[in-house]
């Protein structure tokens, strides 16, 4: 019996899949729990998406620009649906993410997956996030001075 | 639960178009798809196979199919759903709905009609019907196992709307076959 998990916290692994590269999910995959098999439904394929904007608040939506885009549909032995789609043409990714998906949303496997995968990305994508501020922190300009010289 | 679609989309989906063309410039002349794709319950691998190829986000879709196949094509081909006198595509796998409450298209854009992809029994070349119109040098005889009682009536009644009508693609098994809207029938 699948039930549905909270919609947040798909959306939360979903993403993080999304934004992890297939070598970063295969390392935390080694010591998780084996992944049932699947049959593909879709893809992995990869194609172009097109981007919408709007310009100003109220204005007309325009299209931006095209994205790679890949993205897989698995189903697993008990009749769980996972999708992925990811930015560029990992297709590795994008199959590995729509396991997960599907695997994830199985009540009984979900805590040890959490733990052995999700936690992890999330832990290292908010590492990276750090970083990244840290760097940009250290190269601020105050523009204090300006202000009282003139 | 889903099951997959086309193993190669790109490669089969062409096929199957090419299927189509063949019918729909040759109506009555049965065309024969390659086996491999697993239709849903409720639909045959010819229909299943059309309209993975025809139908996608901008072609409205109604059906008399099921919910099994309903998940399959939501999935597959995406198509939104609609009413009878919206759609681009009718798939009526049981019961006929009258082709008078379908969109015939209108004078100036007569291409935009519906197309009905009818499932039915079964598709024989050689006896049944005599097929005449444009794409058939003499006739064709197309005779047709299992065909909806009002289909005839229908048919002969939308003569009188042309250049607008309905263009129907009678799918039985692997089999297909067209009647584009300039094809006459006569029973014999």
């Amino acid at each position: 019996m699948i039930v549905s998990p909270d919609i947040e916290a798909r959306r939360r692994w979903m993403g993080l899949l999304a934004r992890a590269g297939h070598d970063a999910i295969e390392a935390q995959l080694t010591a998780a729990p084996p992944l049932p098999p699947h049959a593909r439904l879709r893809g992995p394929e990869t194609g172009l998406v097109m981007l919408r904007g709007r310009a100003g608040g109220d204005g007309a939506a325009f299209n931006l620009s095209e994205m790679t885009v890949t993205r897989c549909a698995v189903s697993l032995a008990d009749g769980a649906v996972g999708h992925a789609y990811v930015a560029g043409r990992d297709q590795r990714q994008a199959e590995l993410a729509a396991v997960l998906d599907a695997a994830l949303q199985d009540p009984a496997r979900r805590p040890a997956l959490m733990a052995a995968v999700i936690e992890p990305l999330a832990a290292a994508e908010a590492e990276a996030r750090a970083a990244q501020s840290r760097k940009a922190a250290a190269t601020r300009v105050q523009f204090f001075t300006m202000a009282t010289m003139r | 639960m889903i099951t997959p679609a086309f193993a190669d989309p790109v490669r089969d989906s062409q096929h199957c178009f090419r299927a189509v063309l063949e019918a729909m410039s040759r109506p009555g002349r049965v065309q024969r798809l390659p086996q491999g794709l697993v239709p849903p319950p409720g639909l045959d691998a010819a229909t299943a196979a059309v309209l993975l190829t025809l139908s996608d986000a901008e072609t409205p879709l109604w059906h008399d199919a099921g919910d099994a196949a309903d998940a399959w094509l939501r999935f597959h081909c995406g198509s939104p759903s609609a009413t009878l006198a919206d759609a681009a595509f009718v798939l009526a796998t049981t019961a006929m709905p009258a082709l008078a409450g379908m969109n015939a298209g209108s004078d100036e854009e007569p291409e935009s009609g519906t197309t009905l992809i009818l499932q039915v029994a079964s598709l024989e070349g050689g006896a049944g019907w005599r097929l005449s119109g444009p794409g058939i040098e003499r006739h064709h005889h197309l005779s047709v196992g299992g065909l909806p009682a009002n289909f005839i009536g229908d048919w002969q009644a939308q003569r009188g709307l042309f250049p607008r009508g309905v263009d129907v693609l009678l799918c039985a098994g692997h089999d297909l076959a067209a009647l584009p809207r300039t094809t006459m029938i006569e029973e014999g």
